[in-house]
């Protein structure tokens, strides 16, 4: 059986199992066992996503204040967290970050699985000498890590979010490419499929209307798991300089800012923190989607 | 067996080769112009002088033909030039390659010396506190930027405990040992300066502390879902009720059967490793292959980056090839399908 039909079996199982019988409290308790660090990083991203949209009204500073007088001053009343070497606000410079991190992670992920899963699920459609060479393409791309890929890309292309986003696409989509192809393949030999094709509906109606949706589940896992790998991979090449123009408030580069002072630390330690947050948050929202839609991995 | 290695081999150099391609394609195909960032300002604005330093690296010949030259090279065992340290970039590898493959062979030694007891406790243990731990320990490691993670490791051992060194492979006051095969560890007590070689070991702690961080995790994570795989077989049932110790359970009926993923994950984790020290090595200026790679990429050093490519893909294949093998021994079912 493959994956993504077990994955489909394992749904309707665990549909069932939640009619399961029990008395209100040991439901709760099984829940919060279950879904409880998933609601976590839900309650985390969710007050991430909101600072960022809120950014402007809620922050006590413009980003970019700079206040020489005032610089490197440590977290106080006036400065939660301290000032940086310009005596700009970190904690207006984190807000605003959010903004940074988070766009450049759902644009990367978001983009990157579509391309991969128009990639993996039109060669496991069309099999044959299409399939090879999409394939072929997607294992090459697994020759070498990403990151130096999209250092060399994004320095090619100059410094920029738009263009380290650009460079993080060309490396970013193989993996959902052979995710997609699996699902796919999974899924084209059921009956549905021949009934879709008996009917007459088109190859690209089949695969796009009546496959994918069928096949999406695991493919929204991993778009939730890889949020904060992009958000990750970002932050490292901006740290490099490879990501924002300054004085664009970004935290890996705010970190970059702050790695040489050690006695005022809270220059770079918030920046990481906001990071390990976030992706933490993520995370957890990832192993529990995939826990939901796949009862069998739980507690793996 | 030798068949099955043969074709194997064959296949990847074929896909180092498309490996070259598809780097050479793409610093063809963007705009960057290696000859803006290596010229200053005055140079760049003089006509002559940027098309004599075109015609001199061969940037004014038509693309098709670069490959060739590239790919005769190749042929040759010559990487060509870097443009930035004018030295062959095989040179350059060969003298930055084995700080890196020590750095990530230490992180990987660590990686598996904690990864796995904790995996296998975690699982013979499971929802213990040794389990919390053991998923705590992964999730920060996986999470945590590691820019970050060795900016925290340096500001408290270094800058305000004092009980580790700074960045770089040895301290100020030390000579480098004589090259003799460029591995640091080895050179030095070759050379007979063991003082050395103690200083080259501390500076070691914290850059594979922060590489090891993300791989510890992924080695706990997979160790501890085999171990609980295998813990659910019937031979494990079997060996319960035949009265055999747990310990004995663990160790010589569970743990080897448990160890067949984490060999395959061990392999890419070490790749991984191999070819993921940029920003730890960028940080703690660790004289690497990371670090290389970072400073030709943002100069734009192609026939640079070409040649590191070249040899992270090998590095990729290879393991690959051995983590393929190793498991086909570890596991006679594999060859008979």
């Amino acid at each position: 059986m493959s994956q993504a039909e077990s994955a489909i079996t394992d749904a309707v199982a665990g549909a069932l199992a939640t009619h399961e019988t029990g008395s209100g409290a040991n439901r709760r308790r099984r829940w919060r066992r279950r879904y409880g660090l998933a609601a976590l990083g839900a309650i985390v991203v969710v007050v991430w996503a909101l600072l960022a949209l809120l950014a402007p009204w809620i922050t006590p500073y413009p980003p970019n204040a700079v206040n020489v007088a005032g610089r490197l001053t440590a977290p106080s009343a006036a400065h939660w967290l301290g000032t940086d070497e310009l005596g700009r606000d970190v904690l207006t410079r984190i807000v605003f970050g959010a903004r940074t991190s988070l766009t450049v992670g759902f644009t990367v992920v978001l983009i990157g699985g579509a391309i991969g899963t128009l990639v993996g699920g039109v060669a496991a459609y069309a099999r044959g000498w299409a399939e090879e060479a999409l394939m072929r393409a997607t294992d090459l791309m697994f020759c070498f890590p990403p990151i130096i890929l999209a250092m060399a890309i994004a320095a090619a292309l100059g410094i920029g979010t738009r263009n380290t986003v650009i460079a993080m696409l060309v490396v970013w989509w193989p993996k959902f490419a052979r995710l997609a192809r699996s699902l796919v393949l999974g899924q084209r030999s059921l009956e549905y499929v021949a009934a879709a094709r008996t009917i007459g509906f088109r190859p690209t109606h089949i695969l796009f209307r009546e496959i994918l949706p069928n096949a999406v589940g695991p493919l929204i896992v991993l778009v939730t798991l890889d949020l904060g790998n992009a958000i990750l991979v970002f932050a490292g090449l901006s740290f490099l300089g490879l990501g924002v123009v300054p004085p664009t408030p970004e935290w890996g580069s705010m970190v970059s800012e702050g790695r040489e002072l050690v006695s005022q630390w809270w220059v770079a330690t918030f920046p990481g923190l906001a990071i390990l947050t976030v992706v933490i948050g993520f995370n957890f929202v990832g192993d529990g989607l995939r826990d939901w839609l796949d009862p069998h991995a739980r507690r793996r | 067996m030798l068949r099955y290695i043969a074709s194997r081999l064959l296949t990847s150099a074929a896909m180092v080769l498309a490996a070259t391609l598809i780097v050479f394609l793409i610093a063809n195909t963007v705009p960057g112009d290696p000859v803006l960032t290596q010229l200053g300002d005055v140079a760049a604005n003089n006509p002559e002088m940027v098309a004599a330093y075109r015609h001199k690296w061969g940037l004014d010949l038509p693309m098709w033909d670069r490959y060739e030259i590239f790919l005769r090279g190749l042929a040759h065992g010559d990487l060509g030039t870097s443009i930035s340290s004018q030295r062959p970039v095989l040179e350059d590898i060969e003298q930055y390659a084995p700080a890196t493959v020590e750095l990530s062979t230490v992180a990987f030694l660590l990686s598996v010396i904690a990864g796995l007891p904790l995996g296998v406790l975690a699982a013979m243990k499971r929802d213990s506190w040794v389990d919390h731990l053991a998923r705590g320990v992964s999730l920060i490691g996986v999470s945590a930027p590691t820019f970050w993670l060795a900016f925290i490791m340096l500001a408290v051992f270094y800058g305000w405990l004092g009980i580790a060194p700074g960045p770089g492979q040895i301290g100020a006051d030390q000579f480098p040992p004589p090259d003799v095969t460029g591995f640091m560890l080895i050179d030095a007590p070759l050379a007979g300066q063991w003082n050395t070689f103690w200083d080259a070991i501390t500076h070691l702690i914290l850059p594979s502390i922060v590489l090891a961080a993300a791989t510890v995790g992924l080695i706990t994570r997979t160790t501890r879902a085999a171990m609980l795989e295998a813990l659910s077989q019937d031979y494990i049932r079997v060996a319960r009720a035949k009265g055999l110790f747990r310990r004995v359970i663990m160790l010589r009926h569970a743990l080897p059967n448990a160890l067949l993923p984490v060999v395959t994950l061990g392999g890419l984790a070490y790749a991984q490793l191999l070819t993921g020290t940029v920003l730890t090595e960028t940080i703690f200026s660790w004289p690497g292959l990371g670090r290389y790679t970072f400073q030709s990429a943002v100069i734009l050093d192609f026939p640079a980056i070409m040649g590191v490519t070249l040899v992270v893909a090998m590095v990729y294949v290879v393991i690959n090839l051995v983590v393929d093998v190793s498991y086909a021994l570890l596991d006679p079912r594999v060859m008979r399908r």
